[in-house]
């Protein structure tokens, strides 16, 4: 019997190395990381394989942990919604444009990529420190006569995380949009719409799983950063990664550093999850279903 | 007479153990020979990955370049043995590299001594040096040695050099006559608010606040004085660094005036021109560096490297380039004016006008009070 179009065998067998791949690095880890949150803490870097509650005993009661998990769900949908907003009218303008060369436009996003993570958020200091461009220029304009101090503060880790992750919103709302039919537009303001109302009424239902994707992308890496809020943050802006970073790296305490990964990535998991449950990421398995 | 290549190489075998011929040298023999006939002998394995590399971990900047240029590329030049770098900002890092990589693959640590040693001793990490094969370890000061020693009476580690955590300040806003008088309360002046930095370590934050609370930081009793200074620090600086080149750079560029600093980062600031101020106020921090060498290194090689490093004209020629004190001692060797003029530098030999850390009584709170220290960074 020969292969279909669309054939769930031929789709599974295509997607076999990357789901073994997912298996042995991502599946895998994860279950030796959840091993690992009930072994026992002896000392800094020494652990025994006793099986002990301790660790999520010690996460479910104390405070401390709760605050930072709260603290980075809501910089981290903070920084979404900011990039929501900033994001979607490029988007819309790279869609909408007649510019004869607009790949140039959405090489411009992606231009960004070429250079380093840490050196793009290393550059923030330059620009928000005292001695930092923004500073410099006020100040010898004399319209601020102490320096303002913006970085080392939530905002400027806000700021990092925006300009890492802007690219990504852009881009989900650009895809989404170039899959509207334009010609639904043309009906909507054939019908009398204004250019508003078909915006409002047409294209922006229309982006929205697009927008929603972006949100979802922007808040799990948001929410998963430890290197920007380590970098543009004081001390008391600190995400849960940089305590999971701490525990691991600092206290070299693996037990209680597996338990608090394991946390950030079932919130990140569940992040997901209702993101699939209301804007149907499940869309993307109809084809492996048949 | 014909001799086969086995019986050849088992003669440069004995001529090796009755001494007639070096132990590099046949090493590069057996190797040569391994090469050109695939030959199999019991120490062929040694010998093949005898005259390759060694791995060495640092801290960067501006002291791991003065080692590299100092030390390992005149020992590569000398020995053909490749010395291959990586580099790290807080020690704790490289132990959880280490702790996850087989045997072998991190050889050669620049640790932040006794405190630290104690850590790679728990984890199992530690070696066995020969002291035979590093003759110039008889010019290494015995009160750097025996802290070490304490622990494992056969050494992993050889002293290589000290230095001290002192108050550094820019001196276009504060006088020494007032870093003088105020020492570690530096630290905790209201008028600097949000200009002050701290080196993120629990052991400097511990320490510091100890002295500021009048308390001898190796006998606590109040700790929680000691907490309620680290909040007080906290909360009146700007940033706590975590790598020796941020904290020139949160110097330099005036991001903060004052800080708790270590000292040999602050001289090369000093030669830069910077105007930097530096200050050990009574009871700083004092704390030495060692070369460890891990379970699994190829010893032999390690040996050899820690030895020429340690060589009198190597280690001054380093100590002047990252700009802290060898481990020399001066009642043995001759060392340099500049080396005698390095902040921390002790001439007696004793080490008896600096305060180290007690590392048994660190060592038996560093797991709670390193614990704490992370809640009170970030807010707690």
């Amino acid at each position: 019997m020969g292969w279909k179009l669309y054939d769930s065998r031929l789709a599974w067998t295509l997607i076999a190395p990357t789901l073994l791949l997912l298996l042995l690095f991502l599946v895998l880890p994860i279950i030796v990381m959840t091993a690992y949150t009930f072994f026992t803490f002896v000392t800094a870097g020494v652990e025994t394989s006793v099986l002990t509650l301790a660790n999520w005993k010690e996460f479910l009661f104390d405070t401390y942990y709760h605050g930072f998990l709260w603290k980075t769900v809501r910089v981290g949908a903070t920084t979404a919604i900011l990039c929501a907003l900033v994001g979607y009218f490029p988007a819309y303008f790279i869609w909408s444009t007649r510019f004869r060369h607009k790949w140039l436009l959405l090489l411009l996003l992606i231009v960004p990529f070429w250079i380093s993570f840490t050196i793009r958020t290393f550059s923030w200091i330059h620009i928000l420190g005292e001695q930092g461009l923004i500073n410099v220029v006020l100040l010898r304009l004399g319209i601020i006569g102490e320096p303002i101090p913006m970085l080392y503060t939530e905002g400027a880790v806000i700021m990092g995380l925006l300009h890492f992750l802007l690219p990504y919103m852009i881009l989900n709302v650009y895809v989404s949009l170039e899959s509207i039919d334009r010609t639904l537009i043309s009906a909507a303001r054939s019908m009398g719409c204004t250019s508003a109302q078909a915006f409002r009424e047409v294209t922006l239902p229309l982006s929205l799983p697009g927008l929603g994707a972006g949100l979802l992308l922007c808040f799990v890496l948001a929410a998963g950063s430890y290197v920007t809020p380590q970098l543009l943050g004081g001390s008391r802006d600190a995400l849960f990664g940089n305590l999971i970073y701490d525990t691991i790296m600092g206290q070299l305490n693996w037990p209680m550093g597996a338990t608090l990964s394991v946390v950030l990535f079932v919130l990140l998991g569940c992040a997901a999850a209702a993101y699939t449950r209301y804007m149907g990421m499940s869309q993307i398995m109809k084809g492996l279903g048949g | 007479m014909k001799i086969s290549t086995t019986r050849r190489l088992e003669l440069l075998s004995e001529r090796h153990r009755d001494g007639n011929i070096s132990r590099r040298t046949f090493l590069t023999l057996t190797a040569a020979a391994a090469a050109s006939t695939g030959l199999s002998m019991p120490w062929m394995g040694r010998a093949l990955a005898a005259a390759t590399e060694v791995r060495f971990d640092g801290w960067g900047g501006v002291v791991q370049e003065a080692i590299d240029k100092l030390a390992f590329q005149p020992y590569t030049a000398k020995s053909g043995v490749k010395v291959v770098q990586g580099t790290f900002g807080d020690e704790n890092e490289i132990i959880t590299k280490i702790k996850t990589s087989k045997p072998g693959d991190f050889q050669i640590v620049h640790s932040s001594g006794v405190n630290y040693y104690i850590k790679y001793v728990n984890g199992g990490h530690n070696s066995e040096i020969n002291e035979a094969n590093i003759p110039n370890m008889a010019n290494v000061l015995q009160a750097m040695i025996e802290p070490f020693r304490k622990i494992t009476p056969k050494l992993s580690a050889v002293p290589y050099d000290y230095g001290t955590t002192g108050i550094a300040y820019n001196t276009k806003v504060i006088s020494p006559e007032e870093a003088k008088e105020k020492g570690a309360n530096l630290l905790t002046d209201k008028k600097y608010a949000g200009k002050v930095g701290g080196y993120a370590d629990m052991t400097t934050r511990v320490w510091y606040a100890a002295l500021q609370t009048g308390q001898d930081p190796n006998a606590i009793s109040d700790m929680d004085a000691v907490w309620a200074k680290v909040r007080e620090t906290r909360d009146l600086a700007k940033k706590f660094w975590s790598s020796g080149a941020e904290l020139m750079d949160l110097l330099s560029k005036e991001e903060i005036v004052v800080t708790d600093a270590w000292s040999g980062r602050v001289a090369a600031l000093q030669q830069q021109g910077a105007p930097i101020g530096y200050l050990d106020p009574a009871g700083s921090y004092a704390w030495m560096e060692d070369m460890l060498v891990l379970k699994g290194s190829p010893m032999a090689e390690c040996e050899e490297l820690i030895n020429f490093m340690l060589d009198p004209a190597t280690a001054i020629a380093v100590a002047e380039g990252q700009n802290y004190p060898p481990s020399l001692d001066p009642t043995k060797v001759e060392l340099t004016d500049k080396i005698a003029a390095l902040p921390a530098f002790d001439p007696t030999g004793t080490m008896e006008a600096l305060t180290f850390a007690d590392p048994v009584y660190w060592a038996e709170n560093e797991d709670a009070w390193t614990k704490q220290w992370d809640r009170v960074s970030k807010g707690a």
